[in-house]
């Protein structure tokens, strides 16, 4: 298997707030890979460096074989590989939700509106959002709104799907359809990195889980063996605190 | 004052007020729409990021500067001292502007000026993650801002905007001091033919509220259109199981 993203020696920091250092992992076709860690850990600006919202202090980013952070390189055209889902859904709030799912084919892949219709179609019913295709944003719930958001991030065809705590701004009861959504892309064989605090799902869903606490890697590895056998002090400290909640 | 001079007057004057409250009218929607251009421009200017020390920033922070440089100028003196500086300064240069082009230039960047600011208050409060969900599907700056954050900058700033257009209905009076035929001017006209003064001006001054008060309504028609129908049409067809 080759690998899709691979991160060599990264680091960022805010003034001289250290946030990530030194920081090795890549993914791999297919892979889906969760990062988990406690608030603060650098879990989320690793993956917000990944497609880049964050520049990244020092280090390598290879997609592909490329060095995106080489200056020559185009950063749009490298995110339309990446789908990105957020916490807060970041749906547009000025479109509904067809043209939610269409306005980046259509303005930046440059699709037919046609094609754009289509691809937008099939991924809100993969989410079970077809029928809601008129509404706008503000009239949605939390949950339906992730669904749309995630069906935007499909229909540009990304290579990988990062999502940065998904399911943390909803509501408990709404958790659940999220989730399901993510368990069947990733059981399709879809690339994801996901930042989760959701532990029953990353060790059900995970190719690889990775451990981070300060900024650094502490440890990865097949979910049994992270999550039940952890080798680490840290690791296990965290496993003990949020398994109890 | 009574009734039936208030009739007279009407009787006799009515093309003159007509004739005066369109120019009003012309002056403040034409103006407003010039103003809101500029404003749009100055508070697009004023929000591009500069990233890295290059040629093109020092243009813009230059640019941006003499933007700063007229906002401050027209929002901090009168407006009809401007009109006075705009129409005669031209004209001691041999510069003989037509009245009404006159009034637009000087209504119009007036506005422009307050319009500014309101763009870029408006362009600041639009949530951070719009930019970040606009950039993470590849858009770059200028996309960001035509398909994602100008749309709901215009809607923010409808009653900001609306409430420029009523001032520009009003404050259009001060242009009689360049001749402009508005209905302030018309009124003075009237007034000073039948000398009439008080009545003349309450004719004047309902009409302005007849003005303002169809801007109002016509404007929060305008807003409710641009929201949409509250609710939306479920399409019964496609099943909402995720699959």
């Amino acid at each position: 298997m080759t690998n899709v993203i691979e991160i060599k020696n990264l680091s960022k920091s805010f003034g001289s707030h250290e946030v990530l250092r030194d920081v090795n992992f890549s993914v791999k076709k297919g892979e889906v890979v969760c990062l988990i860690g406690s608030s603060g850990s650098g879990k989320s600006t690793l993956l917000r460096c990944v497609n880049l919202l964050e520049t990244p202090s020092g280090g390598n980013i290879i997609y592909n074989g490329e060095n995106i952070l080489d200056s020559k390189h185009n950063v749009e055209q490298y995110r339309t590989h990446l789908g990105m889902v957020f916490q807060q859904f970041n749906l547009f709030n000025n479109l509904n939700v067809i043209d939610n799912c269409t306005v980046g084919q259509q303005k930046v892949l440059k699709r037919s509106k046609a094609e754009a219709i289509e691809k937008a179609m099939k991924y809100l019913e993969v989410v079970g959002m077809a029928q809601y295709k008129n509404a706008k944003p503000r009239q949605l719930s939390g949950g339906q709104k992730q669904r749309v958001a995630i069906a935007r991030a499909l229909a540009m065809d990304p290579d990988v799907m990062l999502f940065d705590e998904p399911t943390s701004a909803l509501d408990p009861e709404m958790v659940g359809e999220v989730l399901k959504v993510m368990r069947m892309l990733a059981s399709q064989g879809n690339t994801m990195l996901i930042v989760t605090h959701e532990m029953e799902f990353a060790r059900e869903v995970a190719d690889r889980i990775v451990f981070m606490d300060k900024g650094v890697i502490v440890e990865e590895g097949h979910p049994d063996q992270v999550l039940v056998n952890p080798q680490h002090e840290r690791t296990k400290e965290f496993l003990k605190r949020t398994l109890k909640s | 004052m009574n009734l039936e001079t208030i009739i007279s007057i009407l009787q006799n004057s009515w093309p003159m007020f007509l004739r005066g409250a369109y120019m009003t009218l012309a002056i403040a929607v034409i103006s407003t729409i010039i103003g809101a251009f500029i404003g749009f421009f100055i508070g697009i200017m004023h929000t591009i990021p500069m990233k890295s020390l290059s040629l093109k920033t020092v243009l813009l922070k230059i640019g941006n500067f003499l933007l700063t440089c007229y906002v401050e100028i027209f929002r901090g003196t009168p407006m009809i001292v401007q009109a006075m500086v705009v129409f005669y300064g031209l004209y001691a240069y041999g510069i003989e502007l037509n009245r009404f082009v006159a009034a637009l230039v000087v209504v119009g960047l007036n506005t422009g000026a307050y319009m500014a600011e309101i763009v870029r208050g408006g362009i600041v409060s639009v949530d951070k993650g719009q930019y970040e969900a606009a950039q993470a599907i590849g858009m770059n700056h200028v996309q960001t801002m035509i398909y994602v954050v100008l749309p709901q900058v215009a809607r923010n700033i409808l009653p900001a905007t609306g409430n420029q257009l009523i001032m520009n209905i009003k404050d259009s009076a001060v242009l009689s001091v360049i001749s402009v035929a508005e209905l302030f001017f018309q009124t003075k006209s009237v007034g000073g033919a039948n000398f009439k003064y008080a009545e003349s001006f309450l004719i004047a001054s309902i009409m302005y509220l007849i003005m303002t008060f169809t801007a109002t309504r016509l404007l929060r028609v305008m807003e409710r259109r641009l929201d949409g129908p509250n609710a939306y049409k479920v399409d019964k067809e496609s099943e909402g199981q995720i699959q």
